[in-house]
């Protein structure tokens, strides 16, 4: 902080500081004190808001767990995240383990730009995109049905594999780079030592690549398990009614219902939950918020 | 036990650059061989040919006479030492000497035991349980000897392992990674760059430069009997007199310099009119007295005296190809006698003064 104050000057240091403080107040803090305390209140019309009804209650989150459909929904995206992580992490290990360790100069630099490129274009479009490949006539079944492999074409979207694909996909970076970050600054001397004195590549990765990378995987799967556990279009585009996520039952009670503390108590408890998770890897994984700054 | 290392018509390439060149040459089991070169001359390369993390282009690398091709390094019995030392940072003491043994399936009663027996070797009892970072950096050295050793290795590798210690520590580390040689009866090969290293623990020194062996032998052979130029000059300090062999007597010849006419030892049998170096050694000239004479003598200017303890470096103007360095003892009374003179005869014999062809220095 002093730094910042003798490096620019006081009047540029105390705009950054200023700006940020609005920022964090207005943008982040605000909001969400707003939704808490919205979710503790009945919905009522706006002539009796602040009237002799406009008491603070549990009712909204009684109804979360009393409907046994969101109750079901809620866990269900919970559990569905928890696989979009794992299965995130089971496709992106080894790619920036690759970057990471193996390849070199121009092969690696092409990589990354293969990996990024996609994500210039917008999140719906691209998962737009997996919609046509895995589509009823798309181009995933017509090549299964045209090699002979299956006789009638499967249907992907309108259930979870078709979300659980593009989830995966759409946070592939984000899982990806906190990997190769990790990964990186391992000295490549060490996994050689390890091969050196017999270690197979399975304990070479289980003893010596995973514990050194363990901050970066604990990030990419938090991440990976918020992004997923809060999208929207993803479920929206490429699932059905079965497999309806809970974000989606947020935004009926807000768009849908009108029923704004009702949604606000759903979110709130949807980023309980999150955090929760998240405390959760950390001590399961022994990082600290220090390992995961770094 | 040790076993033996051979490595026939070795070649080993990166696209165009060569950077071993058939090197054919055998280590016999339980000796100490070092490979001592300046960096870049292909030493780190051979290195990792033996150990398996390199494939050679050309030729084959066999230990215990058993062709290593297609062998990868986690099955060759051998062990490396890396120059960082890679231990794992984030494994105990015995945990990092363990794991060769864990690799091997040893269970973990049994691989503790055997981790505190080389903690004993290594002279670290009850460090087992401590982590890496809270060790010295000769202590580091020591685990990973013990790292390596652990897996019984029977040819053990070792890439400049003492190249980040200071001095004293080094030269501790010397004698203490011969003793553990000796005792453990496993072949030592040896990669660094520093002369003393290689000359202090070898059985048998191989000098590189730019991807050959120029010169395979004992450390006294290599020091006193060099092949060329580059060897002489890599391998010790030297002094050069360039000149023309005029005459050959017997093993000996004659060869006529900038500073005179000096006699040596025709060590490769040189023929008369060949362009030549006269080298000798800085210890084995010495300073003469009124009316003394000997074999070979110059007579300089003393230009600047380097007082190192034990010697005194005396540095004399414009005699051979560089200036010529005497390293004399210090008796106490030498540097005040020679300051007081202002020109030096030199003497040195016959038997100090080696003829070899001119060629490449490691002065460049």
């Amino acid at each position: 902080m002093a730094e910042l104050f003798r490096r620019t000057g006081p009047l540029i240091a105390w705009m950054a500081l200023l700006t940020t403080l609005l920022w964090v107040a207005f943008m982040i803090v605000l909001p969400q004190v707003m939704m808490v305390d919205f979710s503790f209140r009945p919905s009522l019309p706006p002539s009796k808001i602040g009237g002799p009804e406009d008491v603070y209650t549990l009712k909204n989150y009684a109804t979360l767990w009393a409907n046994t459909i969101h109750r079901g929904i809620f866990f269900k995206t919970i559990w569905s995240s928890m696989l979009v992580t794992v299965l995130a992490l089971a496709v992106c290990y080894p790619i920036a383990y690759h970057l990471a360790q193996v390849a070199r100069g121009q092969a690696a630099a092409l990589l990354i730009v293969a990996l990024i490129v996609p994500f210039w274009v917008n999140e719906i479009l691209r998962t737009f995109a997996w919609f046509l490949i895995l589509s009823r006539n798309g181009i995933f079944n017509s090549a299964l049905v045209g090699l002979g492999l299956i006789d009638r074409p499967i249907q992907f979207i309108d259930g979870n594999i078709g979300v659980m694909i593009g989830m995966v996909y759409a946070y592939i970076l984000f899982m990806v780079f906190p990997l190769y970050n990790a990964m990186e600054s391992l000295d490549r001397h060490q996994i050689e030592a390890a091969r050196d004195l017999g270690a197979s590549t399975w304990r070479i990765h289980w003893r010596v690549v995973i514990p050194h990378a363990k901050p970066g995987i604990a990030v990419g799967c938090i991440m990976t398990f918020m992004l997923s556990a809060g999208t929207i279009a993803v479920p929206r585009l490429l699932g059905g009614p079965r497999s309806r996520w809970f974000t989606e039952v947020i935004y009926s009670w807000f768009f849908d219902g009108g029923d704004w503390n009702q949604g606000a108590a759903y979110a709130f408890a949807l980023l309980i939950l999150c955090i929760v998770f998240i405390l959760v890897m950390m001590r399961l994984f022994r990082v600290s918020l220090q390992d995961i700054a770094k | 036990m040790g076993q033996s290392v051979e490595l026939d018509n070795v070649t080993m390439r990166f696209g165009d650059f060569v950077a071993v060149r058939n090197v054919s040459l055998k280590i016999g089991a339980g000796e100490f061989f070092s490979f001592l070169g300046p960096s870049g001359c292909g030493k780190t390369t051979i290195l990792r040919l033996i150990s398996g993390f390199m494939e050679p282009t050309e030729g084959a690398v066999r230990i215990g006479s058993k062709d290593m091709r297609g062998i990868g390094p986690n099955r060759r019995p051998t062990a490396l030492i890396f120059q960082n030392l890679a231990l794992f940072p984030l494994m105990k003491v015995w945990e990092n000497i363990a794991f060769g043994l864990e690799a091997r399936g040893v269970g973990k009663a049994q691989r503790r035991r055997r981790a505190e027996e080389l903690l004993d070797l290594i002279a670290l009892p009850g460090y087992a349980d401590k982590a890496v970072s809270e060790l010295s950096g000769g202590q580091r050295q020591r685990v990973a000897i013990a790292r390596a050793l652990a897996v019984e290795p029977a040819v053990l590798l070792l890439d400049e392992p003492l190249s980040a210690l200071d001095l004293k520590l080094r030269q501790h580390m010397r004698s203490e990674l011969r003793a553990i040689q000796r005792k453990t009866g496993v072949t030592f090969i040896y990669i660094t760059h520093d002369q003393g290293e290689a000359l202090t623990m070898s059985d048998r020194i191989g000098v590189m430069s730019q991807g050959e062996v120029l010169q395979i032998g004992q450390p006294a052979d290599i020091y006193d009997a060099p092949q060329n130029a580059f060897v002489a000059t890599f391998v010790g300090e030297s002094n050069l007199f360039p000149g023309t062999i005029s005459r050959i007597e017997g093993k000996e010849a004659l060869i006529e310099t900038a500073v005179g006419p000096m006699r040596g030892r025709n060590l490769h049998a040189l023929p008369v009119g060949t362009p030549a170096i006269a080298l000798v050694r800085p210890e084995r000239m010495r300073v003469l007295d009124a009316g003394e004479a000997a074999d070979n003598m110059l007579e300089s200017a003393p230009q600047r005296f380097d007082f190192e303890g034990a010697f005194i470096n005396v540095l004399l103007d414009g005699a051979g190809e560089r200036e010529t360095i005497l390293h004399l003892t210090n008796d106490g009374r030498t540097q005040a006698r020679l300051q007081a003179a202002t020109l030096l005869r030199v003497g040195f014999d016959t038997d100090a003064t080696m003829i070899l062809p001119q060629g490449q220095t490691a002065h460049g």
